[in-house]
């Protein structure tokens, strides 16, 4: 039994009402009446015949083993953790709790921890604790890896893709470049520079509004414009210029921003069914965040699965404490600054280079629809002069974090991809943008296309340098 | 500040999509908040104005508008308001039923006839008002329609023949395969595999593996049972992206028509609608929001934001103009529970008896009072207190969550949904740019 079911949620909610025992799963998968409108919206089903189904592998599973004498279906491992099941679902059934529980059970008690796809697997979900010995040599690391010596090896031994190009490592890691720029004490300095000089336009141009929301050097705005910037492994190893744009954007609006220490937010765990490395990672994320929320901050992501995994799965599966003040308090990036800034006005009134951005062929990352964020990027960027976003459209990329790097999942990816290669393609520039990194990646991948993040294209338009 | 629109609807239903291309095309910048995926797919696609008026059913339901009671939603937007969600419908879709204002009677999967305004030009050429003897196909697998006895019920009120087939459909597919991966099939004319594992139709070369596009196959499948039947009718499966190819393909190769049945969810009809309304709220640069559910508002008398959830996360949307597009008790847009009834967004007044036992009745079909549950709204569609004051001065209802009438019985929620989504989205509009 998973956390959430044992301690989590309110007491009365989860009894059972003639028993008095607490009901587990029991109500999600009461809740399914077998419309199997997820079965129609999951990418992999769609091209792979030999897969169940989301109805499957969540509630009819969940009831086949309730008598302890059936196994768990291996073909749970070829769920992709997309999530889009819980968002087509019209009677809440919790599928992707359901699929990350039964994935989990089937990794603990029927896959061989000496098999070569459980070490694989964990090798692959647990990126961020090999990204820092790559990032310490990031040259050679990016030049071995690029060896197709090395690519042989990892698809012969490990099962790794070896169509794949590694992701190359920065050679400077996000952190490094914090701690170097000054860290917390900077970002206050350029944070109240920024507020000073808007307080100063906003007072010219505004003259006799009494807008609180515009009064914004004093102490009270100080304390409301905090927060804490979860970064993930991929933006600090990776791609620190995303995580860059993020803070100078923040600034920009007069936000403070802090970085503290931080692990893997467990997404490719989940997916992985590696729950106690997930677990551990969460717990320690969950206390980190927490205590900065108790001091007013508000937490920050990039990167939209990094986010799901705060807000969702969290909740879903702990009950840390603070596991729900964490869940409510973060946001991603662009999702923030709109709520609480006039960002599509300011974007109106910017521009960005035509040469470097002009038109970006957008792909909604799965986890970024299923936060309610698959409008935002091309709705605010339409309003920018220089760049002209283009939604490719409502499929999956297919990578779907670790799932396209195994071998043996290669091609179902590339197929669930193909969709959105096709669109992308239509699209003249040679361009793309999306949240999520790995999406990023099967965008490249797929199309040789240049993938930027909106924070960046925000980074062109909206910082003075 | 923030994020801000003109209009904001919520609900992504046909009422909350009509409302937004509406307001839209009327020239508001609309914003429409929607909590899933649109319901339409789980709508069989119909467009049903009104049928029945008690158990008597409706030829024509434009002469029939008046005689509905003082509250009925119909009557607050009067024959006009009716026509011109029609006309907006027609607009946004490719559906047959326009050219008359008389109800054409559709064919169910349960053998019933339906009468129904639109249908789906797939769906026009099984029409029961056409005399012609009709063979109706299901497949093992597809569980949700029975051919035979389909069938044997439509017999019993259609003055023609009508007889009954169950075959299994052509190629290796798993026998839970859904019917979406089957339409694919039928899209992509996929090749299959003819003869062999006992399901073949006897054209089997022995020791030749042969394969041949799908959609011959399903055609040569149903050539030994067609008889007399001047037409075939099948679950509608016939293709989600191209169901006029397919349809036509199956035509040519069996030498007769060829039409879909309206099936249960997950809905290819529905589907297919959906993907229509998104391309035209796309079109009239509609801004839509979806994947979490709107739970509060923030404003007295007057809204100034609805404010969406997500695990405590709170997102609030501004407007000027807010139209509730929620549905009824099963689209979550009405809630009730064992001490009363309510509209859960705003908690607008929603009549109901206070002992609950008055709110059905004995038998199934009976005359429920649950069934007309919802708020209720003024000649502006606005909803009214209990004193029968504007709850809002800015807010207005579409659609399922609006009570006085029972759509279920009535066949009539399509056209309520059209009807007081078009002039919702007008009047709101005409708030912003009057």
């Amino acid at each position: 039994m998973s956390e959430k079911e044992a301690e989590s949620r309110d007491p009365s909610e989860l009894q059972d009402v003639f028993s008095g025992e607490p009901m587990d799963l029991r109500p999600g998968s009461d809740d399914c009446y077998k419309c199997s409108t997820c079965d129609t919206e999951c990418p992999v089903a769609e091209v792979d015949d030999d897969f169940p189904g989301p109805k499957f592998q969540g509630p009819e599973q969940w009831r086949l083993k309730r008598k302890g004498d059936h196994d768990i279906d291996d073909s749970v491992m070829s769920c992709s953790n997309c999530m889009r099941c819980d968002d087509a679902c019209p009677s809440e059934v919790p599928l992707s709790q359901m699929h990350n529980t039964a994935r989990g059970d089937y990794v603990e008690s029927q896959m061989s921890k000496f098999s070569r796809e459980y070490i694989r697997n964990r090798i692959l979900s647990n990126y961020g604790k090999l990204a820092p010995l790559g990032a310490r040599f990031p040259r050679l690391t990016n030049f071995v890896m690029g060896l197709s010596v090395t690519k042989f090896v990892n698809e012969k031994v490990m099962g790794i893709a070896s169509q794949r190009d590694f992701p190359e490592f920065a050679t400077e890691t996000f952190t490094d470049w914090w701690d170097k720029r000054g860290g917390a004490a900077t970002s206050k300095k350029r944070a109240q520079e920024a507020r000073e000089k808007r307080s100063d336009t906003t007072s010219e141009t505004r003259a006799g509004r009494d807008d609180p929301r515009e009064m914004g050097s004093g102490e009270s705005a100080a304390n409301d414009k905090r927060v804490a910037y979860f970064h993930g492994d991929y933006s600090n190893y990776n791609t620190p210029e995303v995580a860059k744009a993020m803070v100078r954007v923040f600034e920009q609006f007069g936000y403070e921003v802090v970085v503290p220490d931080q692990r893997c937010s467990g997404t490719p765990m989940f997916a992985n069914g590696m729950m106690d490395d997930a677990r551990r990672a969460a717990k320690f994320n969950i206390e980190t965040f927490a205590a900065l929320v108790e001091q007013g901050y508000d937490v920050i992501c990039s990167c939209t699965s990094c986010s799901m995994a705060l807000r969702q799965e969290y909740p879903e599966l702990y009950s840390f404490d603070g596991t729900a003040k964490v869940a409510a308090n973060t946001f991603e990036a662009l999702e923030y600054l709109r709520v609480h800034e006039d960002l599509e006005g300011e974007l109106a009134d910017s521009s960005v280079p035509e040469s470097e951005f002009g038109e970006l062929a957008y792909h909604a990352p799965c986890h970024a629809r299923n936060q309610g964020l698959d409008g935002q990027a091309v709705e605010l960027l339409s309003a920018l002069d220089g760049t002209d976003p283009v939604d490719v459209g409502d499929s999956c990329s297919g990578i779907s974090g670790t799932y396209g790097w195994k071998s043996e999942k290669y091609d179902t990816s590339m197929k669930i991809g193909d969709e959105m290669f096709e669109h992308m393609e239509d699209v003249e520039s040679e361009t793309g943008m999306t949240e999520c990194p790995t999406c990023a990646m099967q965008m490249n991948h797929g199309t040789g296309y240049d993938i930027r993040h909106p924070l960046e294209v925000l980074d062109a338009a909206l910082v003075d340098v | 500040m923030a994020i801000e629109d003109d209009v904001v609807v919520i609900g992504g239903g046909l009422a909350g999509m009509t409302t937004a291309l509406s307001a839209a095309r009327d020239g508001s910048r609309v914003r429409l908040l929607s909590h899933k995926e649109s319901t339409l797919r789980f709508a069989s696609g119909l467009i049903d104005v009104l049928g029945y008026v008690g158990d008597e059913i409706v030829s024509n339901p434009f002469e029939t508008i008046s005689e509905l009671p003082d509250e009925h939603p119909y009557r607050k937007v009067g024959e006009n308001g009716v026509r011109d969600g029609l006309d907006l419908f027609d607009s946004v879709t490719d559906y047959a039923g326009d050219h008359t204002d008389t109800n054409a009677l559709v064919p169910t999967f349960g053998g019933n006839v339906k009468p129904t305004a639109r249908y789906p030009k797939h769906t026009a050429p099984g029409l029961a008002s056409v005399e012609q003897d009709t063979l109706l196909v299901g497949f093992e697998t597809v569980v949700d329609f029975d051919a035979p006895l389909a069938a044997e019920h439509l017999a019993e009120t259609v003055p023609f023949d009508v007889r009954g087939v169950t075959l299994s459909f052509p190629g290796d597919f798993r026998t839970d395969a859904r019917i979406t991966r089957l339409a694919h099939a039928l899209d992509t004319n996929e090749r299959v595999e003819i003869g062999g594992n006992g399901r073949g139709n006897g054209n089997v070369q022995s020791g030749v593996s042969q394969s041949e596009p799908i959609r011959i196959a399903l055609a040569e499948r149903i050539k030994p049972h067609l008889g007399d039947a001047e037409r075939v009718g099948f679950p509608a499966m016939l293709g989600e992206e191209h169901p006029e190819d397919v349809r036509v393909t199956l035509e040519r190769k069996l030498g007769v028509e060829v039409f879909e049945i309206p099936m249960g969810p997950p809905s290819l009809p529905g589907m297919r609608l959906e993907t229509q309304f998104e391309t035209a709220l796309k079109d009239a640069g509609v801004r839509v929001t979806t994947g979490n559910p709107v739970v509060d508002f923030e404003g007295d008398d007057e809204i100034e934001a609805v404010v969406v959830e997500r695990n405590g996360a709170r997102i609030p949307f501004h407007g000027e103009q807010f139209v509730l597009a929620t549905g009824g008790l099963v689209g979550k847009g009405i809630d009730s529970d064992r001490d009363g009834v309510r509209e859960p967004i705003f908690d607008c007044y929603v009549p109901a008896s206070d002992d609950r036992y008055d709110w059905s009745e004995r038998e199934a079909f009976d005359d429920h009072q649950f069934a007309r549950f919802g708020v209720q709204v003024d000649d502006e569609l606005r909803p009214l207190d209990s004193a029968g004051e504007p709850e809002f001065e800015n807010l207005r209802a579409v659609g399922g969550v609006l009570g006085n009438c029972d759509f279920a019985s009535e066949k009539s929620g399509s056209g309520i949904s059209l009807a007081t989504g078009v002039v919702a989205g007008r009047n709101a509009s005409d708030e912003v740019n009057p």
